[in-house]
């Protein structure tokens, strides 16, 4: 029988150096007795032996292994070194072993970790500092008592140092202290319960914890098993709680009792106040723009988040109209700035057409599109919806009276024409808009975007860019 | 110091309380935070309280915490997680390690994790549901800049708190309330250093500049709906633009891809709330049903790309407004929003599945959504857990997303049986109706017409009297 004999203090390295060695030794589990501190000893275990010589490899195990055991250890469950190590031991001959959560002991391990780490969370949550430092002190100083479920002092405390490095601090627990000064973290052993000083700041923090309260939702046990009562002795706010919970029911029955109010006094001087007050993200409240802003016409204004009016100058000579706004257009409430945007102002720079000398809008005004757990599904809007929204177009037409108007896509090409079938076959040709401006048919840039062969997609580009160059000259020659 | 206030006060000022740096109100605050000289100093040089004390009667800042936590509670908010990992080795103090943590528990079951406090409960809105509407006769204060940021520091130096949730009445104007609130960000993260976490209550009718300053201060920004439709906001929340709010939601999401999208030299403009943004719709206070509600979620998501959307079951408030009568909906029912929320963005539940099962646009109260749509679809059950797809696994009621992550994991090595998926965590008194494994069937189970009642708590028997 082989004795391994383990500190108290960095008792995860020793273990993990005493199993490699072990493992290199070829020392089966059932041979090897783990000794923990001075307290567990084993009257029939041998007397304590160097570690034989190494026979065989370094042991390999995946990193779901040593997350796990790195927290087991910490358990207060006298055989789980030697569970560890039996892990390791099949480990070595069963691979993919730690993946099976169904297998005995990969789930006796997880639980102990899961044990542990669950300590360890409840330990970062309820330490309670109180601060014990001299008020000319340089740096803070603060102390905690804490008694932990498992070991679990050691793996959090660097958590700690983390959190807390500006300062100095110490938590104590029955089995051990962890020692944070200047910048240097420690541990020595277990202390009784310390006088500490008492911090004020409890009373506030009692303060915030009875009024953060809701009495109309009282919810015990949701808190108890989160906050189990064995925690509740050194945490400060966990004294109020019967006296919450005691006024609780007479305050629900006093609010719904009471009779309402008349307003204070500063209501009418407050609402003057909001009244000067002119929001950044106002917009102006008359014209064609705001009244399209505020269109319910259809049943799309309910999803989207804005209508996306037109965008240009009022002496535009070219209209350009698109199908609806996208995604990106939605948000920003401007038209043609998604990616189908970026293929227009590139295709217009190359024809030569300024952006800001064109009258930019859309055939429907509200982004039409199916929720899909985290994305919005453009949608092609429907005859309905483009005949609500021709009211809007119709106005923008009359209004800007362009000597051009380019018609990208079916639902463009229908909103303006009344017709929009056959697309393909009538794009390039010059038309006329049913109030009677000249109209030149094209495709939609999204279409390009949406082409899967690069052949196809060159050559629809190029056809493209060929009808707003012709656009171009058409309204040169005028 | 000496000469303003005299040796023998700054002697005893120097020991004294933090935030009530003033010999005049030194004497009245009985809730002492021990601060050392040179921070008094630094304080008193500053100067930012007279002002401010002059301003307002004084409350001693246990009663104005009192005050402002009260009326801070209806946010249901508190999360503390998802956010980029930060810590204090280099400098400042805080860490923030992508889970969060709840350091304690009030008896209404919920974490508190963060100082969730309003800067005032002054407001100049009349929000009917809202215990700080302008025509409530709820007692009022306010903080200063500088007391919240003491609060949190010396409530996050002893661990009571992973940070801040500031929120705030609307004083004066958005704007000024607006900038208050940065300021105070501002103050913790670049004065102080500190890397704990901030979540600022965004108001949507501030100037986009401050709402952006917000984003790159705090962890999370959020921007409520408050209400499941247009129509309630509206009629609720005169002030409030139901377009507005979705338009500055629209902001939040552009930049924080902005954020992400390198530019062109390969620099990355800075972060920008990276625990992402999120919202609180009010439940039960008007009366939309939950399909209406679920729906709205699913727009906010899809649109916004919101972390969150937190169901808060309409509460009774102190001096309620006649226009809102106090109903106390069931709190059963915003549990079950929750777990519709869950399926809809984890499981793949479809909205209209999830509302197809709800009868009359309402959620089962009894059972779960994912219980009801599977006693709906028994055609579909029972699944071989040995062959059955992830997609449909994640259908089964009693298995998390957890659970069929090991399951398949472990069905790699060999068979599972009814006593492996026990200790891989199933939840089987709810599973094993709709499931086979080795030595495992339902039998009649799947299909028995009290399938319902078995999981459905017991009638209950009216009282007498």
């Amino acid at each position: 029988m082989q004795t391994v004999p383990l500190p108290e203090i960095g008792t995860w390295e020793a273990w993990r150096e005493a199993a490699r060695g072990l493992a290199m030794a070829g020392v089966p589990p059932e041979a090897v007795l783990w000794r923990w501190g001075e307290a567990d000893g084993d009257l029939f275990a041998g007397e304590t032996r160097p570690l034989p010589e190494a026979k065989g490899p370094a042991p390999t195990v995946p990193k779901a292994f040593l997350s796990t055991a790195r927290l087991a250890i910490w358990h207060r469950d006298p055989e789980r070194f030697a569970r560890a190590y039996g892990l390791l031991w099949r480990l070595q001959r069963e691979k993919g072993l730690m993946a099976d959560r169904a297998d005995g002991d990969v789930a006796r391990i997880e639980a102990m970790a899961r044990n542990v780490s669950r300590d360890a969370h409840k330990m970062k949550a309820f330490v309670r500092f109180r601060d014990i430092g001299a008020p000319d002190a340089k740096r803070r100083s603060f102390a905690a008592w804490f008694e932990p479920g498992f070991h679990a002092l050691e793996p959090t405390a660097p958590f700690f140092v983390r959190r807390f490095s500006d300062m100095d601090w110490r938590i104590v627990t029955p089995d051990k202290t962890a020692i944070f000064e200047d910048g240097i973290l420690r541990f020595a052993p277990g202390q009784p319960k310390p006088p500490l000083p008492e911090d004020a700041a409890e009373g506030l923090w009692t303060t915030y914890f009875r009024n953060i309260f809701n009495p109309a939702r009282v919810k015990i046990n949701a808190m108890t098993s989160e906050m189990p009562r064995k925690y509740w002795k050194n945490m400060p706010e966990t004294r109020a709680i019967p006296q919450m919970l005691a006024e609780a029911e007479t305050r629900v029955r006093q609010m719904a009792e009471a009779a309402p109010t008349l307003p204070p006094a500063f209501a009418a001087p407050a609402a003057q106040q909001l009244a000067a007050h002119a929001s950044r993200w106002e917009m102006p409240d008359a014209g064609l723009e705001a009244a399209i802003r505020a269109c319910t016409r259809c049943p799309l204004h309910e999803m989207a988040t804005q209508a996306v009016p037109g965008e240009g100058p009022e002496d535009a000579r070219l209209m350009i109209v698109g199908e609806q706004p996208g995604d990106q257009e939605d948000l920003a409430g401007r038209p043609f700035v998604g990616p189908a945007g970026q293929v227009l102002d590139r295709a217009m720079a190359e024809a030569g057409l300024a952006r800001d000398e064109t009258y930019l809008t859309n055939a429907v005004k509200h982004f039409r599109f199916k929720p899909m757990n985290k994305r919005r599904l453009h949608q092609a809007p429907e005859r309905d919806h483009i005949e609500h929204c021709r009211w809007w177009l119709d106005l923008e037409e009359k209004r800007h009276d362009p000597g051009l108007i380019v018609a990208m896509g079916a639902t463009a090409l229908q909103a303006l024409t009344g017709n929009g079938k056959g697309l393909l076959k009538r794009r390039g040709g010059l038309e006329e808009s049913r109030l009677g401006h000249p109209l030149l048919v094209t495709v939609h840039p999204a279409y390009l975007l949406r082409l899967p062969d690069p052949v196809q997609k060159a050559e629809a580009t190029a056809q493209f860019q060929a009808d707003l160059a012709s656009a171009k000259a058409f309204l040169d020659a005028v | 110091m000496a000469s303003a206030f005299g040796g023998q006060r700054s002697i005893q000022l120097s020991y004294g309380c933090l935030i009530c740096l003033y010999p005049e109100t030194a004497g009245r605050c009985n809730r002492l935070l021990r601060g050392n000289a040179p921070v008094i100093a630094r304080r008193l040089a500053s100067g930012g309280l007279r002002t401010y004390q002059e301003q307002m009667t004084a409350k001693c800042v246990e009663q104005k915490l009192a005050i402002l936590a009260d009326a801070a509670k209806y946010d249901a908010s508190c999360a503390s997680s998802g956010t980029s990992r930060r810590d204090s080795t280099k400098g400042g103090i805080g860490s923030t390690e992508g889970s969060g943590i709840c350091h304690a528990y009030a008896p209404d079951g919920r974490c508190i994790s963060l100082l969730k406090i309003l800067l005032t409960n002054f407001c100049i809105y009349d929000c009917a549901y809202c215990v700080n509407r302008v025509s409530s006769n709820v007692e009022r204060a306010r903080f200063s800049v500088d007391e919240v940021v003491t609060l949190t520091l010396e409530f996050y130096r002893r661990n009571y708190i992973e940070g801040l949730f500031l929120s705030s009445g609307i004083i004066r104007s958005p704007d000024h309330t607006m900038e208050e609130m940065v300021r105070i960000a501002r103050t913790l993260r670049h004065d102080h250093g500190f890397k704990g976490y901030i979540h600022l209550k965004t108001i949507p009718d501030a100037a986009p500049e401050l709402i952006e300053e917000a984003g790159h201060l705090a962890d999370r920004v959020s921007i409520n709906v408050e209400l499941p439709t247009d129509a309630a906001v509206t009629r609720f929340a005169p002030e409030k633009k139901p377009a507005q709010i979705r338009r500055a939601m629209a902001g939040v999401r552009m930049k924080q891809e902005e954020a992400r999208d390198r530019s062109h030299t390969g620099k990355r403009p800075g972060r920008f709330a990276p625990a992402g943004q999120s919202t609180q719709m009010i439940v039960g206070a008007d009366g939309s049903n939950d399909a209406t509600i679920l729906t709205n979620a699913t727009r906010l998501y899809s649109g916004y790309k919101l972390k969150r959307v937190y169901y808060s079951a309409f509460s009774p408030i102190p001096d309620a407004t006649a226009a809102l009568p106090l109903i106390r909906p069931p709190l059963a029912r915003e549990h079950r929003l929750y777990q519709a929320d869950w399926l809809l963005r984890f499981y793949g539940f479809q909205l209209d599945e999830i509302t197809g099962a709800a009868e009359g646009g309402n959620l089962d109260l009894d059972i779960d959504p994912k219980l009801a749509w599977a006693i709906q679809h028994r055609g579909l059950f029972p699944l071989d857990v040995n062959t059955a797809p992830r997609d449909l696994l994640l259908r089964v009621p009693g298995f998390g997303t957890r659970t069929v992550k090991r399951i398949l994991a472990a069905r790699r090595n060999r068979m599972l049986r009814y006593d492996d998926l026990t200790r891989i965590g199933a939840l089987m008194k709810k599973a094993k109706a709709f499931v086979t494994c080795r030595g495992w069937t339902p039998g009649g189970l799947t299909d028995s017409a009290d399938l319902r009642a078995r999981f459905a708590p017991p009638p209950e028997q009216l009282s007498l009297f």
